[in-house]
């Protein structure tokens, strides 16, 4: 007899397989299901979007139906417009962020390794930092103008301060005993910096530089919204203004896929660098 | 008794330190002070005795001054309550929404199945982008500002929300099955301040890009507030003006987060500072 | 003669681990008859934690019965009390509310037990410290009242003691042994400590590892409190690590056979 006679089956069932090894095709069968689950919404979405803006039910002037925004895209590729925006937003945030992102790797570096530039340094750094990013663009546009320069060292600034402080932390969280084991193995100074605190900052570093570049990102936006005659966030000022949403709509599209391959592109980097942590 | 030996009595707590400022503590913060110090003095000097468009760059003194006389006229109290009041309410909706949502994803499987998906998918988008869409549905009155606001506070709690829900230490959640504690008891005894720590933290992150996110909604284009007296300021060429509201904006800013860590350390009392 | 409180008929449980099945425990028979001090002993490994957990219905067990007062177990629950190896206090709640838990402080009835019990375990003054003012031996104090509280019938205990230093183990093995003395609580204890088996149990199961089976039990016939320097007391450690070399010599056999 079973102890458990009031649910034996489910009882017989949690015993011989456990879910987390159930065979294999269970396995895939289940995240398909999870992944067929999870495109329920959006998909919905995006028939009742279609369904009722082909049936006159919302306005096309604020809600252009799907098909009309990929027609849109179409058009902006094939007149070239998109590639031009597209070609001048990349070479801003290329521009921005190699500017911002390498000072703070420097800078970063300087204050963790010397305690004195540390000292003099690190709190001003600080108190910079507690001013709202965006606050500063009218000043930027002030003292640099309206053209190039304002927007990448927005950009730059923007870049700045999260490597800035990867780096730092980077530096200093290496771990104190593995300093010991390397003075005992009597390391010198630059050994010790290029084979102990060098690898250790590795990955604050790659942190560092995930967080900078969507910064980079938000600042080109909003860089190019305030007081731009080009690039995607021009493209989509524009469009707001004329009231043409669809291209809104490609705008923001094109915003998400750039951060996201971006992002991608650093985490990849990041797993090959970084192998040695295992997952 | 043995326990008398053990540490700590409820309650105590070690007599006030008499703060000394010793040495130590102003040798730091004249390093500290060295460089902005420095640059100040030059920055007056330079616009004070230099050829130096004052438009371009106003000098420190002219700054202070404009501050000053936006204070004595109130005008500043004014366009901060504004600014204020937006910030409170954009940031009040999206953090509500976001804990509604957080809440239902963290502990429902269906509800994240059918909507963390979708949440993923959106969170790419970076928030100020989807500013001029919102801008074209809701117009440049009041409510595309806290729209916008909202957005920016919506998604660091929605996923600290349903991070420190699912965080909840197991070996408690265990205690809680054979102590037979009710639904009511588990959420109020265990899961809320299991994942208070979280919560507080993703609130602070959500207020400042709620107040971030004023300030894109401000500068794009506003009849009151911060950011309406520094556009103004642009086009009249007041540059000093700009300048305090920068100033204005990271005091703000600063004085936020201050408040939500000072209500964070009181929540939180019952947490070992040296907790990893 | 009354049944036993608990009835234990040929339990077995098996783990999975990726393909392959390792068989925790083995045609596991016990019965512990009320107010009882039980204390199972076995090295690492050897499934006396899956054992407790089962009967506190934590875990199920594959086949076999598991009977409290004649009621198959179906699920924790009060009425089985469990203090696990880490004292796991609730880290947001003093001490007076851990050993209220779910229960309110309001309510007189509930006041009185617990500042009863928080005399019983030695930590008047501490009713309204948090757990990170507490050293372990406390905290682990905080721990026991919060199952006392509920009356269990049964108070399981899972190594409680494991993670203190040798001298509060001591003085907590001396708490728990007022508590049964005081409220004839049945219990269980499984540890790896021959001496803490010996000082505490009425009665000792000795557990084998892979797979987790009874290799005798040994009833301990000295009166309480027991002097841990006494010959009668080494005797009993005696017999208990001759039973674990009998299981060791055991084991080299089999594994000698297999290379």
């Amino acid at each position: 007899m079973s102890s458990h006679s009031s649910a034996p089956r489910r009882t017989s069932k949690w015993a011989h397989s456990p879910p987390e090894h159930r065979n294999r095709r269970a396995v895939l069968l289940r995240r398909a299901g999870d992944a067929l689950l999870g495109l329920l919404l959006p998909v919905a979405v995006l028939v009742l979007w279609q369904w009722f803006g082909d049936a006159g039910r919302i306005s096309p002037l604020l809600f252009p139906t799907p098909s009309v925004i990929w027609a849109s895209f179409l058009w902006l590729l094939e007149t070239g417009m998109l590639g031009e925006s597209l070609g001048v937003s990349l070479a801003r945030t290329a521009a921005g962020f190699g500017l911002g992102a390498g000072l703070g790797l420097v800078v970063g570096l300087a204050v963790g390794l010397s305690r004195v530039i540390e000292r003099l340094l690190d709190s001003s750094v600080q108190m910079l930092r507690m001013i709202p990013h965006i606050s500063v663009t009218f000043l930027f546009v002030l003292w640099f103008g309206i053209g190039e320069t304002s927007k990448i060292m927005l950009i730059a600034k923007g870049s700045f301060f999260p490597l800035y402080i990867y780096t730092f932390l980077g530096v200093r969280n290496t771990d104190n005993k593995l300093f010991e084991v390397v003075r005992v193995l009597g390391y010198s100074r630059f050994k010790t910096l290029v084979r102990l605190v060098l690898p250790a900052t590795v990955p604050g570093v790659m942190l560092g530089i995930r967080l900078s570049l969507a910064i980079a990102w938000v600042s080109l936006v909003v860089s190019e919204m305030m007081g731009s005659t080009s690039g995607l966030g021009y493209l989509m000022m524009d469009a707001r203004a004329m009231s043409d949403t669809p291209i809104v709509f490609v705008g923001i599209a094109l915003f998400t896929l750039l951060g996201k391959l971006t992002d991608m592109l650093v985490v990849y980097m990041e797993r090959r660098l970084l192998a040695w942590r295992g997952s | 008794m043995t326990q008398q030996a053990e540490p700590l009595r409820s309650g105590w707590r070690p007599p006030l330190a008499r703060r000394t400022w010793n040495s130590g503590v102003w040798a730091h913060f004249a390093w500290a002070a060295l460089l902005p110090g420095l640059i100040l003095l030059g920055w007056q000097l330079y616009t004070a005795y230099g050829e130096v468009n004052p438009i371009l760059l106003p000098s420190p003194a002219a700054i202070a001054e404009a501050l000053g006389t936006l204070t004595a006229s109130g005008e500043l109290a004014v366009q901060l309550g504004v600014s204020l009041g937006r910030a409170a309410l954009g940031t009040l909706y999206g953090c509500a929404a976001a804990l509604a949502l957080g809440t239902l994803v963290g502990l429902s499987r269906l509800a994240a199945k059918l909507l963390d998906p979708s949440m993923q998918l959106l969170r790419l988008t970076p928030s100020l982008a989807i500013a001029p869409l919102i801008i074209l549905w809701f117009g440049f009155g009041e409510t595309s500002k806290i729209v916008i606001i909202a957005t920016g506070a919506f998604f660091p709690l929605y996923l600290a929300t349903i991070q420190s829900l699912r965080g909840v230490d197991g070996r408690l959640t265990e205690v809680a099955r054979v102590l037979q504690f009710g639904r009511a008891q588990q959420l109020s005894r265990l899961l809320l301040p299991g994942a208070m720590p979280g919560l507080l933290s993703g609130l602070r992150l959500a207020m400042a890009y709620g107040w971030l996110s004023l300030v894109v909604a401000e500068l794009l284009g506003a009849q009151a507030g911060i950011g309406y007296l520094m556009s103004h300021a642009q086009t009249n060429g007041h540059p000093a003006i700009i300048f305090v509201g920068v100033l204005v904006f990271a005091v703000m800013g600063k004085l936020i987060d201050l408040l939500v860590a000072t209500v964070e350390k009181r929540v939180l009392r019952w947490r070992d500072s040296y907790a990893g | 003669m009354s049944a036993a409180l608990l009835e234990i008929e040929n339990l077995n449980k098996s783990f999975r681990t990726d393909s392959k099945s390792v068989q925790a425990l083995r045609g596991i028979e016990l019965d512990v008859r009320e107010g009882e001090f039980v204390t199972v002993i076995g090295p690492s490994g050897c499934g006396k934690s899956t054992l407790l957990r089962i009967i506190a219905g934590l875990e199920r067990g594959e086949t076999g019965t598991v009977k409290l007062s004649g009621e198959p177990i179906r699920g924790p629950g009060i009425d089985k009390g469990f203090i696990f190896q880490e004292p796991r206090l609730f880290p947001w709640l003093t001490v007076e509310k851990n050993i209220a838990a779910d229960l309110s402080l309001r309510k007189p009835e509930v006041r009185s037990k617990v500042d009863e019990l928080i005399r019983l375990v030695k930590l008047e003054g501490f009713a309204k410290a948090y757990p990170r003012e507490l050293s372990g031996g406390m905290a682990q104090r905080v721990a026991i009242a919060r199952a006392l509280l509920r009356k269990p019938k049964i108070l399981l205990l899972d190594e409680p003691f494991g993670a203190l230093d040798a001298f509060t183990r001591a003085h907590m093995q001396e708490v728990l042994l007022d508590i049964w003395k005081h409220n004839g609580t049945t219990m269980i204890l499984v540890t790896h400590d021959i001496d803490e088996a010996v000082f505490l149990g009425s009665r000792i199961m000795i557990l084998k590892p892979r797979p987790g089976e009874i290799r005798g039990q040994i009833a301990v016939e000295l009166s309480y409190p027991r002097k841990k320097a006494s010959t009668a007391f080494q005797e009993y450690r005696y017999r208990v690590l001759r039973e674990f070399e009998r299981i060791d010599e055991l084991a080299w056999g089999e594994s000698g056979a297999g290379i």
